[in-house]
């Protein structure tokens, strides 16, 4: 991220090793918000699926006695009919009810939470300055070589590292303007309440069994992305990385030392 | 022991993990917390009722119409005088409308067969998740409670059921908004027929932007009230009282 840039000394003169500011107060309370907001929706959500574990495309789906509707995923034979276990559901006996009592209190601080980040973010500048992938970002060549980096664990050092790589934005951008908003309107549009309030939804997502599945789909996607992400926290170094997500300061990455064999060419001692 | 860095941050998330399970599960056993996620559901009702106004819910067409409906809680009346009435045609039965009227009614199927119908092809939601698609047709609600003529106090119509679950007798509830919206119908056909014993015959409620269990079967009996305290657990309905489901079943 670049927000360092202004408040500390110009770019240029930033090396690896330097404490420079790097996530903004507003950024660092999101992140933290949804982190509490994704995980009670997600646990939750996964008790509400436990009360009926399949999902269908269209309008309708149901598991009628003999004659259950086409399911695409039906996970009703797995472990005794409730899929996901006590451990990740919240609360840890099965109660659709309590699930829902939850669910749906969250629901406003993630949808408020999202739809306030992102107002500051466009208004500040951010999504352009920091997220917005640029023209030569996007050419095959450097997606390729950014993907052969990452898959080498070769991470960006120096003033290089403030700024995000297109793996990171398009990470990020696809659960700011993909999947949250994604799984806030698919969710929407399951209630039937808000269905007669904006009938579009419903069209829009193809029926509410397909927006319940693009709910589900939305879902597993955020947990997808927990996992990269924890991982490159850890692979980056987590204290560094959590310690900028709470204060705001991030080290820089210290450049990596010469390889053996060149600097034996250059005459040094390994 | 070494305890390396890695080691740290899995014990950390291990016990991080338990915290929050554990806490969760405290938080949602404590009155006040409860309390909290109840008035999220106050938020909800209002908030949808403002976006709402008396906007319709959607109507689909023939075409859309489940190829078959799944019946869900009871599916069923053992009763024999409900059984003897099933067997005539509930020809002898009538549907008693009291409380808080003017005027107190009992009325036969062949009349509400006989008011305006409402024929809608609409979509049920049930709360666990699924859907299904049918064509329903009966009276507007409001004819009904308007031939009874409402008292001022009168603040809620209760549905009484013929049918129990989990040995309690089933009953619902909605407000006069609801009760007044023209979708609400009290339907006595179903995709062209009458309803079939696990559908909820004679008659059950369609209130088409609330979840499934809203739509009681078997309906015996409309009581206008001005509280639902009171009656049974006082949630206004079965699901509200065992199981602790929100009243308003807009989401």
């Amino acid at each position: 991220m670049n927000e360092a840039a202004a408040e500390s000394a110009p770019e240029a003169e930033l090396r690896g090793g330097d404490l420079v500011r790097r996530h903004r107060l507003v950024t660092r309370l999101w992140h933290w918000t949804n982190v509490v907001a994704v995980t009670v929706m997600l646990m939750s959500g996964l008790m509400i699926f436990n009360a009926h574990p399949r999902l269908y495309w269209g309008q309708f789906g149901a598991n009628a006695a003999g004659h259950p509707d086409r399911a695409w995923l039906d996970l009703s034979q797995m472990n005794g009919g409730v899929p996901f276990p006590g451990w990740i559901t919240i609360p840890s006996h099965y109660s659709l009810a309590d699930a829902r009592l939850w669910h749906f209190a969250f629901a406003w601080l993630l949808g408020l939470a999202i739809a306030g980040y992102l107002l500051w973010s466009l208004l500040t500048g951010h999504i352009k300055r920091d997220l917005a992938p640029r023209a030569a970002e996007l050419a095959p060549s450097h997606l390729w070589h950014d993907i052969k980096e990452h898959a080498a664990l070769r991470f960006p050092t120096g003033p290089a590292a403030l700024q995000y790589n297109i793996l990171q934005k398009l990470a990020y951008g696809g659960v700011l303007f993909v999947l949250l908003p994604g799984i806030i309107l698919t969710g929407l549009t399951m209630s039937p309440g808000m269905n007669a309030a904006v009938p579009f939804l419903v069209d829009v997502f193809g029926g509410r069994q397909s927006a319940r599945s693009l709910h589900f789909l939305c879902a597993f996607g955020l947990v997808a992305f927990f996992f990269i992400h924890i991982a490159m926290v850890v692979l980056a170094g987590p204290i560094n990385e959590v310690r900028s997500m709470i204060t705001g300061w991030y080290r820089l990455p210290r450049e990596r030392a010469v390889p053996v064999e060149a600097s034996r060419e250059k005459g040094e001692q390994p | 022991m070494i305890v390396t860095r890695r080691g740290l941050i899995g014990i950390g998330a291990a016990g991080a993990g338990t915290l929050l399970l554990g806490g969760c599960d405290k938080l949602n056993s404590s009155d006040s917390f409860r309390g909290a996620l109840k008035g999220a559901t106050g938020l909800n009702q209002r908030t949808q009722r403002f976006l709402m106004g008396d906007s319709l819910a959607k109507e689909f067409s023939e075409d859309d119409i489940s190829p078959v409906f799944k019946a869900n809680g009871s599916l069923g009346v053992p009763d024999p005088a409900y059984q003897a009435q099933l067997a005539s045609g509930f020809a002898n039965w009538a549907l008693r409308v009291d409380g808080l009227v003017k005027q107190p009614l009992m009325l036969p199927l062949s009349y509400l067969k006989g008011l305006a119908q409402r024929t809608q092809i609409t979509r049920h939601d049930c709360v666990e998740g699924w859907s299904a698609i049918a064509k329903w047709q009966g009276p507007q609600l409001g004819t009904v409670l308007a031939a009874a003529g409402l008292l001022p106090t009168a603040k809620y119509a209760v549905f009484h059921c013929a049918d129990t679950l989990e040995g309690a007798p089933y009953y619902e509830s909605v407000d006069l908004t609801d009760a007044f919206h023209p979708q609400t119908i009290l339907a006595w056909a179903m995709n062209g027929a009458p309803l079939g014993e696990p559908h909820g015959a004679p008659i059950r409620l369609r209130v088409e932007r609330q979840l499934g269990y809203k739509q009681a079967k078997y309906i015996m009996r409309i009581e206008l009230r001005d509280s639902l305290a009171g009656l049974y657990g006082g949630g206004g309905g079965h699901w509200e009282d065992a199981r602790g489901y929100q009243w308003y079943g807009g989401i």
